[in-house]
C-alpha cells in the first residue's frame, strides 16, 4: 500500500505506524483502518484499529468500552434484588444465564436452599437460553461470511423460545425471573407440553440450516483453518466455553462443577480438536442438540413442588397468603423495601454460560447491598485474543474470527 | 493430604474439588510471601505480599499438586477504611484438578502491583480494567491505557469516593457540531436510599434522634 494520504489524519494518534523507505525515495507505511464502532459485523459497538500490510492484518487493537454503563458501580448502590435486572442487560443474548450466576452467588453467600423443582426449572431455562444464544451466534456468524438464509430461518425458532420466556416471566428478553431461592413464578399450565412440541420440531430446522452451511464451499473457505488457536494457547489466554472446547479441551462447568440440576441430567460435551472458526461453529451446533437432550430430561424428571424457597426472609409470600396473614404482609413489605441481608463474606460463583465461564465475584458486608460485585465477562478474554488470532490473516477473515468468538458488548463492556 | 472430590447435588451453587490440608500446603509452598489464608463459603483466598505476586502465582501454577494453570480474572476492590485501601484479586483455576484459588494483594493506590502479563497474556486487559476503574498501577504491563471509560476520561470511577453520577455529562452540541462535555446537572438531587432497619444497628444517628442520646 503506498502513501497513507489524508485518511491517516482522521484517527487518534495512539498508534504508531512504521514508516519504511521505498526504493524510489517515497515513504511506504502500513495502512491503518478503523473497523467499527458502527459496523454490522462488529456485533455491537467494537472499534478495531487494524494495521494492514496490503490486505494482511499486521496488528489488531480492539477498543472496547463504548457500551460501558458502570453496571458494577450501579449494583453497589442497589439492594440485592434491585440489582438483579442489571444482569439481563449484560449479555442480552442470553439473559437468564446471566441471572443464573448472580442468584447462585447470593445463594452461596447466604446459604439459601433451593427446592428441587426450582433447580430443574432453572436448568431447563438455562438450556433454552443456551439455544437462544447459539442460534444468534451461529446464524450471525454465517451472515458475517455471506450466508443470509440461516438467520432468517432460525430467528423464527428464536422467536418461539422468546415466547417461552414471555410466558414464564412476562418479558421477551429482560426476564428478571431467576431469584435467590428459585424463580419468581411457577411455570404456567401447558408450558412444558409446548416446550416438548417445540423440541420435536427444532432438530429438523437445525438440520436444514446445518445442511445449508456446514458443507458449503464458501462457508468452509471462509472458516476452516482461520483463526486457529492451540489447546495450550487457549488455556493460557483464558478461553472458556465453546471456544475452549473447539481447541480440544473437554472442560465444561456443567460437568466438572455442577450446579442446580446439572448433576441429574445426562448429556455429552462436544469437543473439536481443530481450534479454528469452523470448529467453534460446529461445537455450538452440536451443543444445541445436547441442550435439547437436557431440556427433554428436565421436562420429564421435573417434580411437583415449590418453585421458590419457603424462607420468607428470602422469597416473598404468595398474594393469597398476604391477604390472610399479617406476618406475610410484613415479610413482603420488608423484602421489597429493605431487601434480603447477605452475611459478610466473599464468594466467586461461575456458571457455564453459552459463551463460557461467566462469574460473579461478590463481596458482601452484611447489609442489604453488595459491597462489591465484579462481573467476570467471558468475552473479555476472547476478544483480547483477537490480535493473536487475526495476525497474518486477511482483512476479510476478521469478521469470521470475531463472529466465531461470540462477543456481545453488553457483557464485555459491562 | 490431597484432592477431595466435590460433594455434588447438596446445594444449588457450583461445587468444585477441594484440597484438604491446603492451608499447610500453601504455607509450605509460599513461605514468607504468604500473609493469610482465608477460607469462606467453601472457597480459599490467600493474601500475599504485593511485591512477590509473580513469584507466588508462578509457584501455584507449577506446583504439581495444585496446577492452577488458568488465569480466570483480575479485579480490584476498594475498602477506604483500610490503610492500604485497594485490593487486587486474582482468580485462578486448575482444570486438571478442578480447583479454584483466589490470590489477593493490597495496595494504597500509589505502590504498583507487579503485572502478570509475563505469566498469562490475558492479564493485560484485566489489569488495564483495574487501572481504569481503581487507579491501581501495574508495573511491567506494557499497555496501561484506559479500557472501559471514554477517551480522555478523568478519575477512577469504581472508587468508593467517586460519585455514582460522575462529574461530567455529554451531549451533542448543534452549535459546535460535536459532542461536548459539561458538568453534571441533576434535575433532582441524587438520592441514596438506605432501607436498613433502625432496630438492627444503623451506624448513624437517625434524623430527629439527635437529642435522644443527650
Amino acid at each position: 500500500m503506498s502513501s497513507l494520504g489524508s485518511a491517516g489524519a482522521a484517527w487518534t494518534a495512539d498508534d504508531t505506524i512504521d514508516v519504511l523507505p521505498a526504493k524510489d525515495g517515497n515513504e511506504i507505511q502500513n495502512y491503518m483502518i478503523n473497523f467499527g464502532p458502527q459496523h454490522p459485523a462488529a456485533h455491537g459497538v467494537l472499534r478495531l484499529v487494524m494495521e494492514l500490510d496490503g490486505e494482511l492484518i499486521e496488528r489488531c487493537d480492539p477498543h472496547i468500552g463504548l457500551l460501558h454503563r458502570g453496571t458494577e458501580k450501579l449494583i453497589e448502590y442497589k439492594t440485592y434484588l434491585q440489582a438483579l435486572p442489571y444482569m439481563d442487560r449484560l449479555d442480552y443474548v442470553s439473559p437468564m444465564c446471566m441471572e443464573h450466576s448472580y442468584v447462585l452467588a447470593i445463594e452461596k453467600l447466604a446459604g439459601i436452599e433451593v427446592p428441587l423443582r426450582a433447580k430443574y426449572i432453572r436448568t431447563l431455562f438455562a438450556e433454552i437460553t443456551r439455544i437462544l444464544n447459539h442460534i444468534m451466534n451461529t446464524t450471525a456468524h454465517a451472515m458475517d461470511v455471506g450466508a443470509m438464509t440461516p438467520i432468517l430461518w432460525l430467528f423464527e425458532e428464536r422467536e418461539k423460545l422468546m415466547e417461552f420466556y414471555e410466558r414464564v416471566s412476562g418479558a421477551r428478553f429482560h426476564a428478571a425471573w431467576f431469584r435467590p431461592g428459585g424463580v419468581h413464578q411457577d411455570l404456567p399450565a401447558g408450558l412444558l407440553e409446548d416446550i416438548i412440541a417445540w423440541c420435536d420440531g427444532f432438530p429438523k430446522v437445525l438440520d436444514e440450516m446445518q445442511g445449508l452451511v456446514a458443507d458449503n464451499r464458501i462457508f468452509k473457505q471462509r472458516n476452516v483453518d482461520v483463526g486457529v488457536i492451540s489447546k495450550e494457547d487457549a488455556i493460557r489466554m483464558g478461553f472458556t466455553g465453546p471456544c475452549l472446547r473447539a481447541s480440544g479441551v473437554a472442560w465444561d462447568l456443567r460437568k466438572s462443577q455442577p450446579y442446580d440440576a446439572y448433576h441429574l441430567v445426562d448429556f455429552d460435551v462436544p469437543v473439536s480438536t481443530d481450534g479454528d472458526c469452523y470448529a467453534r461453529f460446529m461445537v455450538r451446533m452440536a451443543e444445541m442438540r445436547e441442550s435439547l437432550k437436557i431440556i427433554r430430561q428436565c421436562v420429564k424428571d421435573m417434580p411437583a413442588g415449590k418453585h421458590i424457597t419457603d424462607n420468607r426472609k428470602v422469597a416473598p409470600p404468595s398474594r393469597s397468603e398476604m391477604k390472610r396473614s399479617m406476618e406475610a404482609l410484613i415479610h413482603h413489605f420488608k423484602l421489597y423495601t429493605e431487601g434480603l441481608h447477605v452475611p459478610a463474606g466473599e464468594a466467586y460463583v461461575a456458571t457455564e454460560s453459552p459463551k463460557g465461564e461467566f462469574g460473579i465475584y461478590m463481596v458482601a458486608d452484611g447489609t442489604n447491598k453488595p459491597w462489591r460485585c465484579h462481573i467476570r465477562a467471558t468475552g473479555m478474554a476472547h476478544l483480547q485474543a483477537m490480535d493473536f488470532l487475526c495476525k497474518g490473516h486477511l482483512l476479510a477473515d476478521a469478521p469470521a474470527v470475531l463472529g466465531s468468538l461470540d462477543i456481545v458488548f453488553g457483557e464485555v463492556d459491562r | 493430604m490431597g484432592i477431595v472430590a466435590p460433594e455434588v447435588g447438596k446445594h444449588s451453587w457450583p461445587v468444585m474439588a477441594t484440597h484438604d490440608g491446603l492451608k499447610d500446603r500453601l504455607a509450605e509452598l509460599l513461605g514468607d510471601a504468604l500473609i493469610e489464608v482465608i477460607a469462606h463459603a467453601g472457597e480459599t483466598s490467600v493474601l500475599v505480599q504485593r511485591d512477590r505476586l509473580v513469584e507466588v502465582v508462578t509457584k501455584l501454577r507449577d506446583a504439581p499438586d495444585l496446577r492452577l494453570n488458568q488465569l480466570i480474572d483480575i479485579c480490584g476492590a476498594d475498602y477506604p477504611e483500610r490503610a492500604e485501601r485497594f485490593e487486587v484479586v486474582v482468580h485462578l483455576l486448575s482444570m486438571a484438578l478442578n480447583l479454584r484459588l483466589r490470590v489477593k494483594v493490597s495496595t494504597d493506590g500509589h505502590a504498583p502491583v507487579p503485572s502478570l502479563v509475563e505469566v498469562w497474556p490475558n492479564a493485560g486487559w484485566y489489569e488495564r480494567e483495574t487501572w481504569d476503574c481503581y487507579g491501581v498501577m501495574f508495573a511491567g504491563n506494557p499497555d496501561m491505557r484506559r479500557i472501559l471509560t471514554d477517551y480522555g476520561f478523568e478519575g477512577h470511577p469504581f472508587r468508593k469516593d467517586f460519585p455514582l453520577t460522575g462529574h461530567v455529562e455529554l451531549r451533542w452540541s448543534e452549535e459546535h457540531k460535536r459532542v461536548v462535555y459539561e458538568p453534571v446537572k441533576l434535575a433532582q438531587d441524587f438520592r441514596s436510599f438506605d432501607f436498613l432497619s433502625p432496630w438492627e444497628g444503623t451506624d448513624y444517628v437517625l434524623p430527629g434522634d439527635e437529642k435522644a442520646g443527650k
